[in-house]
């Protein structure tokens, strides 16, 4: 960010001063600099954990480490892939974060809306009910909580890790998708309503395409939070694993090799959902009335 | 967030809901349904245990938390850790938002790769910082390969070092999250706004203050609560760069639990977490919603 | 971006429809599968599977090769399920709590299977079946956690030794025996190396789940005060930390950021190193030729060396009660000892002789191990008996003075006694005997003088 006033001149402009045009083309390529910038930082060091789990134990061995891929081995990674549950843990990893993330989205976007939208005496108290649950490590629960799930005969199934996550993960949802209606201008719901829309079908049909970027966020949130979650998914089954419950408390006791290569094969499946729940993130951009 | 927008016309619309339930309750009921019965018991058994002891109540295990040689460094540090790392990466994460939104070239791929750090759980951010800043990781051998003297960056003796290393860590690790929640706020808000102020010749650092920080404001308050609180709650980062060298107080109540297994002490520390929690939350709620009522009217 | 679809646009309703039809599909995955997830241990492949939850062999390589060994020498088939400690305590406790035992055996450290001596049955009908094995006196006593009816068979073995790169022996001082090493040669050698090197080279296993307090509890103590409790802080062991204080200091700093010494080792950032022998057996699996293993030190009161004993327990209304008793019997097999010490250098519990084919590195660890055992003023400490849960407490006294006196150079004496009062905090609660190398005598309660 540069002190320099932008001084943008109105697109029909006479062409007889360049100078604001030559200080505007200054700031675009001063801005391109600092989002490369932003953008090797961020890299960086992915680039680095997947140099490592795909190099050989000797080579990360060496000091000082070379920078550029001279060695590369998929020895590591294949041990790592090719470890027992590991496919199974993937399936139930996944079937544990898209649970999660639609009875998340089913509790968690009404009410969302109703904190946006309408005006109750108990607001604040019921965000803070919210956040509390969050709030507390939830490792003094782990008695507790697998008790509970044996009591009711969910125990080592993926259903109690699904609903132990959505719990995780409602606080988020809630309070993203509720800032996000709030930003949803309230005429637009009203003009749909004047149209002939019933509450229902306004919200359906105006609302909530408008909140998709903002619920996107949530949900690669919710995605994210229980693919990544290990001490919950650890304490609640025993045979039917998520995969970083499988593996991620195993790789800290692993020679780093394994680590990195556990690390990077954690990270790819997300990575995928980001890139894939980005399209509906940033679909509003520049597409809003000129 | 607590915004005071008239009730909604729902209410006069639909005569066939009876009055007496409002809306908003019917639509808040699971929620509140479903944490209470998931979590209400395990709660209260969680935070019970710390002041719990066979012969009933107790303050012994709070006095026991106190005494230990690394409660205090822990809280300084967690404390120290959160008010530098905050506003640094809210800091960033605005300045990235607002580079995106100027629409620079390859926008797209430059988002996709700020959000990918969101992608990692805590403990392989550890793990991929550790091989950077490790006394034979990547930061010391480009050193070395440049014929500079290499530095212990995570030497017990060196604290300096130590915390700058778990803040570049934390900020590279969980900026994504602030940026994420504030992309898509900024979605909601009409360029025509700003463009409007440009006109009129309001500078940049007026428009950001005068118009886009204030339109922001219901996402930067979620995205503030919600960072504080999982600040709170990540320790993995620090543990794996520091070991027992930059005690937090999170990592602490895992440790009572499960190294010293001792849960009464360990629900001590988790309360004083979810004190300082709601604490804080409380006053972002309230300092936000004032200002807030007059930035979007 | 510029270009992005307009709003509403052919484009973006198939996008929402293929993001609806995503969800669609992920909302029936759960419910199409009929089942509570996929099996991820094997456990569910079929009854009469024993189901083997454990704390040992975690890291994936040797939980593969564990898996292997019992494979080929059980004639019962095992789902082995290795978890963290943290895990595996609150999930024996809880499901006994609950009474709902989903587990068939247990394997643990001793240290971790002590605390849950109420959730395990008694084994002692079948340690008397097993009576022919071997088992040593020691070991025997250990698996009555405290009480009287033993909790658990002996699973395997551990001690901890020094492992050593050659390149370090050139720093040898004159007159040091590196096969018979005493602290205060040990130490010179440290400065030595330290100066030669012009960087410490010796490690410690000081790092957040580094087995340092065994160093100090089995080791430095027992080897300075004879005894490892009861001397805690008397002069002898001022001595201990006066010199513990020193070897620090040529020491590398890093060391408070290591786990297991076999990475360093093997990265060549430390050429010494003490550690657990399964945590030692990764640095020279590639070049053993480069390598010794030796025991380690010995002091003024004797050759003090820790030993560690995991076992294999059965829950209280356990699955499969009858195949689980089948597999300890297998496990306490000398073939199964045998493939245990070759994969995952775990050593054997029960009488046996070593092959001589073992693989360089364990080979290696063998010798010392033997070496350390059968040297003169070999004195044995056990890891602490009958402290239950109260165990990581008492660990964490020892690793708290390593951190006042070496890292933040508080005073020897007054750190001890601050520490033992703490210690004789916890002791008093629990009221326990003593065990080796202080003196035991049932009845009276174990304290610091």
């Amino acid at each position: 960010m540069t002190t320099t006033r932008i001084v943008d001149t109105p697109p029909a402009r006479p062409a007889v001063d360049e100078a604001p045009l030559k200080r505007q083309r200054r700031n675009r390529a001063l801005l391109q600099a600092a989002c490369i910038l932003i953008s090797l930082f961020m890299l960086v060091p992915i680039y680095l954990i997947s140099l490592a789990a795909l190099s050989t134990r000797e080579s990360l061995n060496e000091f000082p480490l070379s920078l550029l891929p001279t060695n590369l081995s998929f020895e590591t990674l294949r041990a790592f892939l090719g470890s027992t549950g590991i496919i199974g843990a993937f399936g139930n990893s996944l079937i544990v974060g898209l649970g999660t993330l639609l009875i998340s989205a089913l509790i968690g976007v009404p009410a969302g809306y109703a904190l946006a939208r309408f005006a109750f005496p108990a607001k604040e108290p019921y965000q803070l009910f919210l956040l509390f649950t969050r709030a507390l490590p939830i490792v003094v629960l782990s008695v507790p909580l697998a008790r509970l799930f044996l009591t009711v005969d969910l125990y080592d199934t993926t259903y109690a890790v699904i609903l132990l996550h959505t719990a995780l993960a409602l606080p988020t949802t809630i309070l993203i998708s509720a800032s996000v209606f709030l930003s949803v201008p309230i005429d637009v719901e009203e003009a749909a309503r004047v149209f002939g829309c019933t509450p229902a079908g306004a919200f359906l049909k105006v609302v909530l395409p408008m909140a998709l970027p903002g619920l996107a966020a949530a949900s690669i949130f919710t995605f994210v939070m229980s693919w990544n979650e290990v001490l919950g998914a650890s304490i609640l089954t025993l045979d039917h694993r998520t995969l970083p419950a499988q593996v991620l408390t195993s790789l800290s006791d692993s020679p780093l090799a394994y680590r990195f290569a556990g690390g990077f094969a954690l990270v790819i499946p997300s990575i995928i959902f980001i890139a894939f729940m980005r399209r509906y993130l940033t679909n509003m951009w520049g597409s809003t009335i000129r | 967030m607590t915004v005071d927008l008239p009730p909604a016309p729902a209410q006069l619309d639909t005569p066939a809901r009876p009055r007496r339930i409002p809306p908003a309750v019917l639509l808040i009921a699971p929620s509140i349904v479903f944490m209470a019965l998931l979590l209400g018991w395990p709660v209260i058994q969680g935070v019970l245990q710390a002041f719990r002891s066979d012969d009933g109540f107790t303050l012994e295990f709070v006095t026991r938390m106190v005494q230990d040689p690394y409660f205090w460094p822990a809280v300084r540090n967690t404390l120290l850790l959160i008010a530098v790392m905050i506003p640094l990466q809210f800091a960033f994460a605005i300045t990235m938002a607002l580079l995106l939104r100027s629409n620079p070239r390859l926008d797209k791929v430059h988002f996709f790769v700020w959000a990918i750090p969101l992608a990692l759980s805590d403990l392989a951010a550890g793990l991929v910082w550790l091989s950077i800043f490790n006394d034979r990781g990547y930061l010391n051998s480009v050193l070395a390969s440049l014929g500079i003297d290499t530095i212990p960056w995570l030497a017990y003796d060196n604290p300096t070092t130590l915390f700058l290393c778990v803040l570049v860590a934390e900020v590279w690790r969980s900026t994504s999250l602030v940026l994420v929640i504030v992309v898509s706020g900024l979605q909601g808000i009409p360029k025509d706004y700003d463009e409007a102020a440009q006109v009129f010749g309001a500078g940049f650092w007026q428009r950001l203050r005068h118009v886009t920080l204030p339109l922001l404001k219901p996402s930067l308050q979620v995205a503030l609560i919600l960072r504080t609180i999982l600040a709170f709650q990540t320790f993995a980062v620090a543990q794996a760069l520091t070991g027992q060298n930059f005690p937090l107080v999170v990592g602490e109540t895992y440790r009572w639990y499960t190294g010293l297994q001792n849960p009464n002490v360990a629900a001590a520390l988790a309360l004083v977490i979810l004190v300082a929690s709601m604490l804080i939350s409380i006053f972002y709620l309230r300092a936000l919603r004032d200002k807030g009522q007059e930035g979007t009217r | 971006m510029k270009n992005a679809p307009p709003f509403l646009s052919q484009r973006s309703v198939s996008r929402r429809s293929a993001l609806l039809g995503g969800l669609g599909a992920a909302l029936s995955v759960p419910f199409l599968s009929s089942c509570a997830g996929f099996d991820t241990s094997g456990a569910a492949a079929g009854k009469g599977t024993v189901g083997f939850l454990s704390t040992q062999f975690t890291p994936v390589e040797e939980k593969q090769r564990y898996e292997d060994v019992l494979r080929k020498t059980l004639n019962v088939p095992v789902a082995y399920n290795s978890v963290d400690p943290g895990v595996f305590t609150s999930t024996v406790q809880t499901q006994t709590e609950a009474g709902s035992v989903r587990t068939a055996l247990l394997g643990g450290l001793h240290g971790e299977l002590a605390p849950l001596a109420d959730s395990l049955e008694d084994v002692d009908q079948i340690l008397r079946d097993l009576s022919g094995s071997g088992f040593t006196q020691e070991v025997l006593d250990l698996t009555k956690v405290g009480g009287t009816t033993s909790k658990y068979v002996p699973w395997m073995q551990a001690t901890y030794v020094v492992a050593v790169n050659k390149k370090a022996l050139e720093w040898l001082p004159g007159g040091v025996d590196v096969n018979d090493l005493t602290y205060e040669g040990f130490l010179e050698w440290a400065q030595a190396a330290k100066q030669g090197a012009g960087r410490p080279v010796f490690g410690m296993p000081a790092g957040p789940k580094g087995l340092h307090h065994r160093f100090y509890q089995g080791f430095l103590l027992p080897s300075f005060t004879g005894g490892q409790i009861t001397t805690f802080r008397n002069s002898d062991a001022v001595m201990a930390w006066e010199y513990m204080k020193d070897l620090w200091d040529a020491t590398a700093p890093a060391s408070t950021n290591f786990d297991a010494m076999q990475e360093p080792l093997a990265r060549g950032e430390v050429l010494v190193a003490w550690d657990h022998v399964a945590r030692l057996v990764g640095a020279p699996a590639d070049n053993p030729d480069e390598w010794l293993m030796v025991p380690a030190p010995r002091g003024p009161k004797g050759r003090g060396y820790m030993l560690i004993v995991a076992g294999v327990a059965l829950p209280k209304n356990g699955l499969e009660r009858e195949r689980a008793e089948q597999a300890i019997r297998g496990l306490a097999e000398p073939t199964t000892q045998i493939e245990t010490l070759r994969s995952n250098a775990f050593f054997p519990v029960v009488q046996t002789e070593l092959p001589t084919d073992l693989a360089g590195a364990i080979a290696l660890e063998a010798a010392a191990v033997r070496l350390q055992q059968r040297s003169a003023g070999a004195l044995l400490a056990l890891p602490p008996v009958g402290l239950g849960p109260k165990e990581g407490e008492v660990s964490q006294i020892f690793k708290n003075c390593f951190q006042e006196i070496c890292l933040n150079g508080s005073a020897v004496q007054p750190t001890l006694d601050d520490q033992a009062k703490q210690l004789n905090t916890i002791l008093q609660e629990l009221k326990v005997p003593c065990w080796a190398p202080d003196p035991v005598s049932a009845g009276e309660k174990c304290e610091v003088a």
